[in-house]
């Protein structure tokens, strides 16, 4: 293998405490690309990114810049300069002793100094900033002189850590084409961290999109977008339907009650699969002659450049669409998908499915709860099973302390006809349920489950 | 006067009859003689009294050796006490801060029988220790504040342009915490300027300070005379605030 990877992230765990921050994250950078981290608050991005600055060091794995092993080398001797997301800019410092600051501990010359704190103030149009004190800086300015510092130490990698998240939106968006050009100029590795997906899609050469310490997808931001893998990435990644669905054949899936011809193949024959659609792919017309798919308009909103609409459809589904025209609320519309607009996915899991074991004959413990189950034969207390539980028969309850378990609403999907809620117990195990109420994110809820709807097999070791 | 800005009056009161009132009391009596006729006297009395300015030599000497070992002693322990890796526990800087809560008088008294005790001859030796131990939480205490509160960032940021640990402890985190060491040297200088008390009972009254010839003169009705020498540390008092009001704009520690 020809190895022009100058980092290479090779199962990097890490958590604090009982709770797992990164879990066997692998990752290889290309010198030269702009890589963006991407997932929402919490998923980890900012913890792998100080692990590869030297500001934390991972729990397993091994980091190698160049070849060479950095796992435990002090941040001081790494060939990487941070961005920080608050700047971090020496307030006892102005701004140009505070971009000298890493040439000075160099030993660089002076006047190679005074040269190069110059260029790098050009590059990022601070030319007449240099006596000024950083605290009068407004934020942009700031920005700017924090990346002016970090650069001017030609560094390999630069990382930068949400740094154009303290900025306004105009102000955000100018930034986002200055990096772009910068990362252009200076030919040197980018590792950009984000929540924000529009910015990943505007800047990077590749995504990394993570939840929950696990890396969810890595690719173009092309890829990302047009073929997400999964639905978290579909939901996190722009707007987009996603339904269940069921691959009927090669180029034949089924879902919202309609047959559709699609591009996938090699799913198998009536398979269960998510079937992901962006809102702006709905063709929306007045004709319901030639429709796939026919329904009656529940809301429009200007958006700016396009309409959004939510259109209720006769087999009792709601599509998000995309448009440049309008069509006023209870007109009746006909829709229509190209087949390349499709996306399917495998599903990640089709039911909630556990290890347990018996307590007695009419009791079953799994994710450290104890259910009631049906009466069973042949099984007695201790023996180890496998628990299943479909995800529409998982009951939340408003009141956490009258469930089985507790836990809080950790994820929700819309899917068309219905929710799908992930839920995280206080035992951080995981349980997925369809539900037509409506929850929000962070709910504290209990849950049960009836008798009838769990499915014991015994486990064979 | 509006209903929100009466509130404000006892505290108006308060000012002009225990702040502003002293104060005009100390000019006039400064500048007057004992019959109350205006005069310099007490001034050039002062001034050409070789005993009095070798006093007032001695107290800012005592001081400024008292503040520059409260530094010396009080910087690394707030810098251990603020370093969660070397303190992990609120209890040791409870310790710390532990002695404030005590009466300086009881402190210095339990002091000097301690020195007797061990049989330490009383002198300027044991008067320093005294002034130390009285003073070392009120150094300790500020430079605490403002490296506990110093957002670890700019640590970070230093080691990640190439500064040794070393380095950034000199280059970043000394320049930031010097608006707590300046509270220091104000809670610790200031107050040691003055001081009549610890002296009186460390030296067996072997070594006067200048507090302790302005406590002679007023305790001996010479109260023209002792609002004079009062007037003239007001003055080195006023001028070190000046100095800190300087900093103030980067200090953002309030004690």
């Amino acid at each position: 293998m020809a190895n022009d990877n100058i980092i290479e992230i090779k199962n990097i765990s890490k958590s604090f405490g009982d709770k797992c921050i990164l879990k066997d994250v692998s990752i290889s950078v290309k010198k030269g690309e702009f890589l963006t981290l991407l997932g929402p608050s919490g998923c980890g991005k900012t913890t792998l990114l100080r692990i590869l600055a030297g500001f934390g060091s991972a729990d397993s794995g091994e980091i190698l810049i160049n070849g060479k092993d950095i796992t435990n080398v002090p941040p001081h001797e790494r060939p990487v300069n941070t961005v920080f997301q608050r700047y971090a800019l020496f307030p006892h410092l102005d701004v140009y002793e505070n971009i000298a600051f890493g040439l000075k501990l160099q030993k660089v010359p002076t006047d190679e100094i005074d040269r190069r704190v110059r260029k790098v103030l050009k590059m990022v149009s601070m030319t007449d900033y240099e006596d000024r004190d950083v605290d009068s800086l407004s934020g942009g300015q700031q920005q700017r002189v924090a990346i002016a510092r970090a650069i001017v130490n030609q560094p390999q990698v630069l990382l930068l850590d949400e740094p154009l998240s303290a900025l306004d939106l105009k102000m955000r968006k100018d930034m986002q084409i200055e990096l772009k050009e910068m990362h252009r100029k200076l030919g040197i590795t980018f590792i950009y961290v984000t929540h924000d997906q529009e910015e990943a899609l505007t800047l990077s050469d590749t995504i990394v999109v993570l939840d929950d310490g696990v890396i969810q997808q890595i690719g173009t931001p092309t890829d990302i977008y047009n073929e997400p893998q999964n639905s978290f990435v579909a939901d996190f990644i722009g707007e987009s339907n996603i339904l269940n669905g069921r691959m009927i054949k090669d180029r034949l899936v089924e879902f919202a009650g309609h047959e559709f011809e699609c591009v996938d193949e090699g799913f198998g024959e009536n398979v269960d699969v998510d079937v992901v659609v962006r809102p702006e792919d709905i063709y929306i017309m007045n004709k319901v002659d030639n429709a796939q798919i026919v329904g009656k308009v529940k809301s429009c909103t200007f958006k700016g450049v396009h309409y959004e609409m939510f259109v209720d459809t006769d087999k009792g589904y709601e599509l998000m669409i995309q448009d440049y025209n309008a069509f006023e609320p209870d007109t009746e519309v006909g829709l229509i998908i190209r087949p390349a607009d499709i996306q399917v996915m495998h599903k990640e899991r089709t039911r909630n499915v556990y290890e347990g074991e018996m307590t007695d004959d009419t009791h079953v413990k799994f994710m450290n709860g104890e259910f009631e189950c049906l009466p069973q034969e042949g099984l007695s207390a201790g023996d180890k099973v496998t628990v299943e539980v479909d995800f529409s028969k998982v009951e939340l309850i408003d009141h956490p302390e009258d469930g089985v378990l507790q836990g809080e609403v950790y994820f929700l999907l819309y899917k068309g006809d219905h929710y799908h809620l992930t839920v995280r117990t206080d035992d951080r195990e995981h349980i997925w349920v369809d539900t037509n109420d409506i929850w929000d994110k962070g709910d504290l809820v209990g849950i049960n489950i009836a008798p009838t709807d769990i499915k014991i097999n015994r486990r064979h070791e | 006067m509006n209903k929100r800005s009466s509130w404000a009056l006892p505290y108006a009161i308060f000012l002009v009859l225990f702040v502003a009132l002293p104060l005009i009391l100390i000019m006039v009596y400064a500048f007057q003689d004992s019959s109350g006729s205006f005069t310099f006297a007490n001034f050039t009395k002062f001034f050409t009294d070789a005993d009095a300015i070798g006093t007032f030599a001695l107290s800012l000497e005592v001081a400024i050796e008292n503040t520059a070992i409260c530094i010396l002693l009080g910087y690394p322990a707030a810098w251990i006490l603020a370093n969660r890796k070397l303190n992990r526990s609120a209890v040791t800087i409870v310790l710390f801060i532990m002695p404030m809560w005590i009466n300086a008088l009881m402190r210095t008294l339990a002091t000097a029988e301690l020195f007797h005790m061990v049989g330490i001859q009383l002198g300027k030796g044991t008067l320093l220790v005294g002034m130390v131990y009285d003073y070392l939480p009120f150094m300790i205490y500020p430079i605490y504040n403002i490296l506990n509160k110093m957002d670890k960032s700019y640590a970070e940021a230093a080691a990640d342009l190439g500064a040794t640990p070393w380095q950034v402890f000199w280059k970043v985190q000394v320049p930031l915490s010097m608006p707590g060491v300046v509270s220091g040297i104000m809670m610790v200088f200031m107050p040691t300027v003055s001081t009549f008390a610890i002296s009186e009972f460390l030296t067996n009254n072997k070594i006067k300070l200048f507090g302790t010839i302005i406590q002679e003169n007023i305790n001996s009705s010479m109260w023209n005379y002792g609002a004079a020498l009062s007037l003239i540390m007001l003055v080195i008092i006023g001028i070190t605030t000046l100095l800190q009001d300087n900093n103030k704009e980067n200090s953002g520690v309030i004690v």
